[in-house]
């Protein structure tokens, strides 16, 4: 018997040092690793294994610019995050990555950009918004949409307040179903995108979201004559391995990408041959 | 002979001599440079003579000595027959054991490269934090009896599980086992088609490769592992008749075997780029009973799944890969619900896209190695010369 010291299968090892429920099916974990810093880019994702249930891919929401730990918000969709969901302070996970594609943040230097989020797609697109806010002046105007299903539904609730307060980003929210306290829009988060002043050239849109909104938000996009190579989206796919090879996360596009390497992150431009996003 | 460096004078009556021997001059061909003839002259004494050395005589009636000298050494597993016109690839201990005239197997030797169940990690939870380690075993052992196919097929897994993240315990897996390739002088049956993709003559892959010359093989030697083994055993080198009867095979091959779709391999890449909405796919799908065999008997059919086990104390266990297959239903089905291929049709046209369009893009070789055995397996009879052969009619 031989042991493979540097297997790509073995975990790095790490703590849950805070936890916090967020809505009734996600829930917040700040996670330190023994063996240093993540060292993720905005868009990257990590397996996270629990011992004895299996792996599950999540993407970090946490900013690389935040130090000694990072962040994963988790909704109890399959099994591995429904027993994520009994963890806590102080339990133990292994964990994998980081990998994936991150988002092209050197090409968006200088550029205004567009953040379109829906649903959980926030906690991707997260670690992007919080890393252009802590280098706030490498960038052009910012913009943030984001759309839930109702006002409980919303993530990361304390932190959208101190985007609302800023002034240097826009911040614009809407819900699909209201409730007697909802004050804001009401509808779906392609009626928020024709109130956005775009300047076509020098703006990239990011759009994270389920795969559902994709169709609709670029057509709006597209709209505003913004240049496919400037939609920047995070797509879902089961990625089982996130070593390209498992085959799980392959895209159906005549160049076969596999989510886990040649993304998460695409341009519209690489994968709108795609047949499904 | 004598050593580099030579003088200038040594040279010279070399070289004059050699720029006489000329290749033969084609129809139209003008007449070249003197040092093109040196060179061509080198290169035929260099193959001239790399060919005799690297070439083996086995007699037939020799074989089981061969095969019962190798078991002494390793493990040895060859095809044998199991009844019904199917083999597998199993352990052997004498050439007797041996299907020599064999079809394709039911599995590849991708068994022996990444077994259908392989532990990946093990971990415990005992102390304060988890521990883990990723163990390997892999005894040497040596596969005797390998189809050209498969030789391409193991070429395939080579590529993709060295490709970067690394996959180590295939890498390790490999590294331990000697390869013994066994040439088809002719067709196994009607469902192949290795001329289509050039897997019809060996194409490396192999240590030693064994082709029937009636009474005896002659016996490539490809690698210094295999040179060492034939040396070992005092085999005989090939002379100049049995080089002449080897390339008597392989010319008979040529008429034997012949593109077996009417299309050539470099053209598929453009039919299927443009074959993505075709009805062949839904003419398959609505066949297609999404049971997986095509995938497990594929030589080149890598996908796998992942699953963790714990053992009766709570405290310890481990992590399994075992073969996974994209015609599964829920394959590519996210937590969420989501199914990225719901549809039998879109899954079978992903498997041909696995084979013909995506790696030869990405490796520049044909991920279906023309072994026939998604064909010779099929429940519901769906021929992949056909399906192909409909491709191309529709997308030309």
């Amino acid at each position: 018997m031989t042991e493979i010291k540097n297997s790509n299968w073995k975990l790095r090892k790490g703590q849950i040092i805070a936890a916090k429920q967020m809505t009734a099916a996600e829930k917040w974990f700040d996670i330190k690793l023994e063996d240093g810093d993540l060292d993720h880019e905005p868009g990257q994702f990590v397996q996270v294994e629990l011992y004895g249930v299996g792996e599950a891919p999540i993407s970090v929401c946490s900013s690389p610019t935040k130090r000694g730990s990072f962040e994963l918000t988790v909704r109890s969709a399959g099994r591995l995050t429904k027993h994520m969901q009994g963890l806590g302070k102080g339990d133990w996970l292994g964990i994998r990555g980081p990998f994936g594609k991150p988002f092209p943040v050197k090409l968006m230097t200088g550029n205004d950009l567009l953040f379109v989020a829906g649903g959980l797609g926030i906690a991707p697109l997260r670690s992007l918004i919080n890393y252009v806010i802590d280098n706030r002046r490498e960038f052009g105007k910012v913009d943030i949409l984001l759309g839930c299903k109702t006002p409980t539904d919303m993530l990361f609730g304390d932190e959208i307040k101190g985007w609302q307060k800023r002034l240097d980003v826009e911040f614009r929210c809407t819900v699909d179903r209201s409730d007697p306290d909802w004050k804001g829009n009401v509808g779906l988060i392609t009626s928020l995108i024709p109130g956005v002043t775009i300047t076509p050239e020098k703006t990239f849109a990011v759009v994270v979201g389920p795969p559902i909104m994709y169709k609709y938000v670029i057509a709006e996009l597209l709209k505003k004559s913004l240049p496919e190579r400037q939609i920047i989206l995070s797509l879902e796919r089961h990625m089982k391995c996130g070593m390209g090879k498992c085959g799980h996360c392959q895209i159906d596009h005549p160049k076969n990408y596999y989510c886990c390497k040649d993304g998460p992150t695409f341009t519209y431009e690489e994968v709108k041959d795609s047949k499904k996003l | 002979m004598k050593s580099w460096p030579v003088s200038g004078s040594e040279v010279l009556p070399f070289l004059i001599f050699t720029a006489f021997l000329r290749p033969p001059r084609r129809a139209g061909e003008a007449s070249r440079p003197l040092i093109e003839y040196n060179i061509w002259a080198v290169s035929v004494i260099i193959k001239t003579e790399a060919t005799s050395v690297n070439y083996h005589i086995l007699r037939k009636d020799k074989l089981d000595g061969f095969i019962k000298s190798l078991a002494r050494k390793m493990k040895v597993c060859a095809p044998v027959a199991k009844g019904h016109n199917n083999f597998a690839f199993e352990e052997v201990s004498s050439a007797g054991e041996i299907a020599l005239s064999y079809i394709p197997t039911i599995l590849p030797p991708k068994k022996y490269f990444m077994p259908q169940r392989e532990k990946m990690l093990d971990f415990d939870l005992t102390g304060d934090q988890p521990k883990d380690a990723a163990n390997l075993e892999a005894p040497g052992m040596a596969i005797f009896g390998v189809h050209t196919c498969d030789l391409a097929g193991i070429q395939c897994l080579n590529m993709v599980f060295s490709e970067k993240p690394r996959d180590y315990n295939y890498i390790l897996r490999k590294e331990k086992v000697l390869i013994i390739g066994l040439e088809c002088n002719a067709y196994c049956d009607g469902h192949a088609s290795c001329a289509l993709v050039g897997n019809h003559y060996p194409n490396g892959g192999y240590d030693l490769f064994f082709t029937d010359l009636g009474d005896r093989f002659i016996i490539h030697v490809n690698t210094q592992k295999g040179e060492e083994l034939v040396e070992g055993m005092g085999l005989a080198k090939a002379n100049p008749a049995d080089m002449s009867a080897l390339d008597a095979v392989r010319e008979g091959k040529k008429k034997a075997f012949q593109n077996e779709i009417g299309t050539e391999l470099k053209d598929l890449p453009a039919v299927f780029a443009k074959g993505t909405d075709s009805k062949v796919w839904k003419e398959v799908g609505d066949r297609c009973v999404s049971c997986g065999n095509c995938t497990n008997v594929c030589p080149t059919c890598y996908c796998f799944d992942m699953a963790d086990t714990i053992n009766l104390d709570m405290k310890t266990g481990f992590r399994t890969r075992t073969w996974d297959s994209c015609q599964f239903g829920t394959f590519a089905t996210v937590a969420g619900g989501e199914n990225f291929r719901s549809e039998r049709s879109e899954r079978q046209r992903h498997r041909l896209y696995r084979k013909f369009k995506y790696p030869i893009d990405k490796f520049y070789r044909s991920f279906c190695t023309g072994c026939g055995r998604c064909t010779r397996t099929c429940m519901a009879k769906i021929s992949l010369k056909d399906t192909l052969k409909a491709l191309v009619a529709e997308n030309k």
